[in-house]
């Protein structure tokens, strides 16, 4: 009875906010969440006294260019050049190699730290997408000075303008090599970036015919690396400056000619605007609203954030039936476990590793295509790997160190798996994180349960009100509606 | 073969002590015992340096620093020799159970890697979409007995591939103790929820509980396996295998084989992997009495470009060839030989279209009907002994 009771006072509470001037806190929560890691309960009730337009607005000027956190010193170390490598003794080569891996491993944890500290959860998400969309990995580049500076790029226009990001792109030292621009000359063209371009950059399958691709490729000759510095050159030598027909339009184009009028295209605008739908609303776009969107996307020359403005105030990003229907990616679920609790003392390879095994390996997607997300983020082994992540944190199993996994067992999954379990995962400090929420102990858990869970739990909590603190918060963690968002 | 026939067949072999379970199953006509091993190379491996037509002077003018010279090719016949890395493969190939499928493909080939491995997965046409894998789908229209742990097992990658879609049990896991030690996470919930994402998340628990339970008490394997995560892929094969109640299908995937540059050492590490892992699995399949139920294909979204690129590697091309072994297998050479005089834009044409292939494991090796998967009526190939 007394719970009931304090159950319908905090209702009363939600409703009169919502019923305020502000959006409220189910829509600030949902909003927070879907553009950025999970939030605290302060910061949802930040934005729960804004309105829907001051509160996007305000996460749209709140965005940054740079990062915060310092990159480590290798970052501005030359590479050595090629030549170099191709005359090195093997031991030296796979000396190199070795300290390539460790770099890689570095510069994970370094964009894993920004996002842990990060005032601005969008740009971050942003940065994600635009490198799950103009994909790049160390598996291939190898340089990870050249991963790190792609990164800089895509963070720099995360927000910024799509057109301009996309020349650059194309120049851009870690996708020159990527996509074997660096390869591709007028006596031999070489088809990867021209293919990549037009079908995952602008236009999307379907769109462009495999002759488009050939005259592409030809335009796109002699666009590649100085043999020292690694810097974006062009090679006038080894490019082909004949006639070019692409799209039904024929000149003697150059690279920079052929995206001006691939962003022509409005399936490009389409095609763009469908990938962030699918990204922050619903895992299927309406044509319309594409077509809208895409209309508002061109004519703001391709400008992001107007594009982002319409998009978190379309109706259809609050309607009910988008709400929770779209599953957090690994970063999502750690970064986001990470800042929603406060936890701290999290060793940041651990996210390095949790993301890799969870199938989110940053820097290093699995193809050009990059991660399918949406459903395929779950299968039986990313959801248990989720769940015993969860598990440790909130500490269903004391976690016993080395054990976990028998010494002789072969393989990388096995290996990382040794390595996540000697980690440290932090001290989450469940007194600190109750006293955040007001009221006795049955409001403060009814209002966990909603910051936490977009949709009601599957199952139901074992003990109800009774449970110990720490387990009713690792039972809403392992439940499956704390995947979704 | 009827329901009586098939229990009582199976009541005086050794398979009985192997798969317990079965003979309470409520089994149809179909011979899901059979286990169709799928080995995706995935990337598009290079059939021409793979399986090479050594005696065809196109090949070494198409590719002149590629190619693999004449000496060094293991000979199969007067025009035809396979990779030297393959060497480990000549005992199944003089045993009679490796055949090679030469010119797979199929009509107004895509080229790109995401479209092609979606048109092989989903057994569509060029320019048909279909959003379930063909397993899954042959799999809703004939079920795979409920006392198999899982209808099919995807080891070392994310994407379900031709397990897609949903309707189809399947697991997708990395390594059985692992699997095992984490199942009691997944709760098997029989809520019916409208929001897709929830659904397809208690779906997940729900296999996750039964082929934990069905992959446990097996037998224990002394092969020993290769180290690479190729081999690593293989081994928990071969232990899902080994479990108490099986499934119907695995598949393996073997990474790496987009060879844009650089393409003779990538290429020589990842055949000298496929061959050594695939003669590890069959002799651990032996160690069980299981090689003479267990059928392998490979797979990829396409072969390469017959012309040499300028950066020492092979750009995306169209027909290829493919691996098909196993105890029951009609070894030797099938399909068409590469044509290399006669190229279509470049890119060899096909000769025998991969729904073929589909169509002889679903039809000759699981007794059932193959129309209705594969929407039409595909040539089967002689690929099994009777």
């Amino acid at each position: 009875m007394l719970r009931y009771l304090a159950i319908s006072i905090c209702a009363c509470l939600w409703l009169g906010t919502a019923q305020g001037a502000g959006m409220g806190y189910d829509e600030a929560r949902h909003l927070l969440l879907r553009t950025g890691f999970a939030p605290t309960q302060d910061e949802v009730r930040v934005y729960s006294a804004l309105t829907r337009q001051q509160a996007v607005d305000r996460l749209l000027a709140e965005t940054a260019t740079q990062a915060r956190i310092v990159a480590p010193a290798w970052v501005e170390e030359a590479l050595p050049p090629r030549r170099e490598i191709r005359e090195m003794a093997e031991e030296d080569r796979r000396m190199l190699q070795r300290d390539a891996v460790r770099k890689g491993f570095e510069l994970r944890v370094w964009w894993y730290r920004e996002m842990l500290e990060t005032p601005t959860p969008l740009t971050e998400r942003m940065t994600l997408f635009w490198h799950n969309h103009f994909v790049s990995s160390l598996e291939k580049v190898k340089g990870p000075q050249l991963m790190y500076r792609q990164n800089l790029l895509l963070r720099r226009y995360a927000l910024g303008n799509f057109g301009e990001l996309l020349h650059a792109v194309a120049r851009d030292p870690a996708m020159v090599v990527y996509l074997d621009s660096a390869s591709n000359r007028k006596s031999q063209p070489n088809e990867n970036f021209a293919r990549e371009v037009m079908e995952l950059f602008t236009l999307g399958v379907g769109q462009y015919s495999e002759q488009d691709i050939k005259e592409t490729a030809r335009a796109f000759t002699g666009w590649s690396l100085d043999r020292e510095s690694y810097a974006f050159r062009f090679y006038p030598m080894a490019h082909d400056d004949g006639q070019k027909t692409i799209l039904g339009r024929s000149g003697n184009f150059d690279g920079d000619a052929v995206l001006d009028i691939l962003l022509a295209q409005p399936a490009s605008a389409e095609f763009v605007v469908g990938k962030l739908w699918r990204e922050f609303v619903a895992p299927q776009a309406p044509a319309v609203e594409v077509k809208r969107l895409a209309g508002i996307f061109r004519s703001a020359s391709y400008e992001v954030k107007p594009l982002l403005r319409a998009l978190f105030l379309s109706d259809s990003f609050y309607a009910k039936e988008n709400r929770a229907a779209l599953i957090k990616s690994p970063v999502e679920l750690l970064v986001g476990t990470a800042r929603q609790f406060d936890i701290r003392g999290i060793e940041p390879q651990l996210f390095a590793l949790a993301g890799r095994q969870l199938g989110q390996d940053i820097f290093a997607p699995p193809n050009v295509k990059g991660w399918p997300g949406g459903e395929n983020w779950i299968n039986s082994t990313t959801l248990l790997g989720r769940k015993q992540i969860m598990a440790r944190v909130f500490r269903a199993e004391e976690m016993p160190r080395n054990v976990s996994v028998s010494a002789g067992e072969q393989g990388r999954d096995a290996r990382i798996e040794r390595r996540l379990a000697q980690m440290n995962s932090g001290v989450f400090d469940v007194e600190r994180f109750f006293s955040g929420f007001a009221g006795n102990e049955a409001a403060q858990r009814v209002q966990i349960e909603k910051l936490l869970l977009p949709l009601a739990p599957s199952q139901a909590i074992e003990g109800g009100a009774g449970a110990e603190r720490i387990t009713f918060v690792r039972l809403l963690a392992l439940d499956p509606a704390y995947q979704l968002k | 073969m009827q329901r009586r026939e098939f229990l009582g067949a199976l009541g005086f072999t050794p398979l009985l002590s192997v798969w317990p379970n079965l003979a309470f199953a409520a089994a149809p006509a179909s011979n899901y015992q059979n286990l169709l091993l799928l080995v995706e190379l995935k990337g598009g491996n290079d059939g021409l340096n793979t399986v090479v037509p050594y005696a065809d002077p196109s090949y070494y003018r198409l590719r002149p620093r590629l190619a693999i010279r004449r000496e060094e090719v293991l000979q199969l016949d007067q025009r035809t020799g396979l990779h030297s890395a393959l060497q480990p493969l000549l005992g199944m190939w003089q045993a009679g159970e490796l055949a090679i499928v030469q010119g797979v493909g199929y009509p107004q080939p895509n080229l790109s890697h995401f479209r092609s491995i979606e048109i092989w997965e989903s057994a569509s046409q060029s320019n048909e979409y279909l959003a379930d894998g063909w397993l899954t789908r042959h799999f809703k229209s004939y079920p795979v007995p409920s006392a198999f742990a899982a209808d099919g097992v995807v080891i070392g990658s994310q994407a379900m591939g031709p397990l897609s879609g949903t309707g189809a049990r399947a697991v997708a896991l990395s390594n059985t103790e692992q699997f095992q030690r984490q199942a009691h996470f997944a709760d098997d919930v029989a809520a019916q929820p409208k929001n897709a994402a929830l659904a397809h998340i208690l779906k997940v628990e729900g296999d996750i509980v039964q082929a934990a339970s069905g992959l446990t008490g097996g037998r224990v394997l002394q092969t020993e396996f290769p180290k690479g995560a190729f081999g690593n892929a293989l081994k928990t094969a071969a232990h899902v295998v080994a479990g108490k109640a099986g499934v119907a299908v695995i598949r393996v995937t073997h990474n790496g084989f987009d060879t844009h540059n650089g393409q003779p050492n990538v290429q020589q590490r990842l055949l000298k992997e496929l061959a050594e892992g695939l003669v590890a699995f069959k002799a651990a399949m032996q160690e069980i009495n299981r090689w003479d139920h267990t059928l392998v294909m490979s797979y990829a979204e396409f072969g390469r470009r017959p012309q040499e690129n300028a950066s020492l590697g092979t750009d995306h091309g169209t027909a290829n060839a493919h691996f098909v072994l196993g105890g029951k297998v009609q070894g030797g050479l099938h399909g068409m030989a590469p044509n290399l005089s006669q190229l279509d834009g470049g890119n060899l044409p096909f000769g025998v279209d991969f729904r073929s292939l589909y169509a002889t494991a679903i039809e000759n090796w699981w007794g059932l009907d193959a129309r209705g998967v594969l929407n039409g009526k595909f040539p089967k190939l002689d690929l099994l002994r009777a």
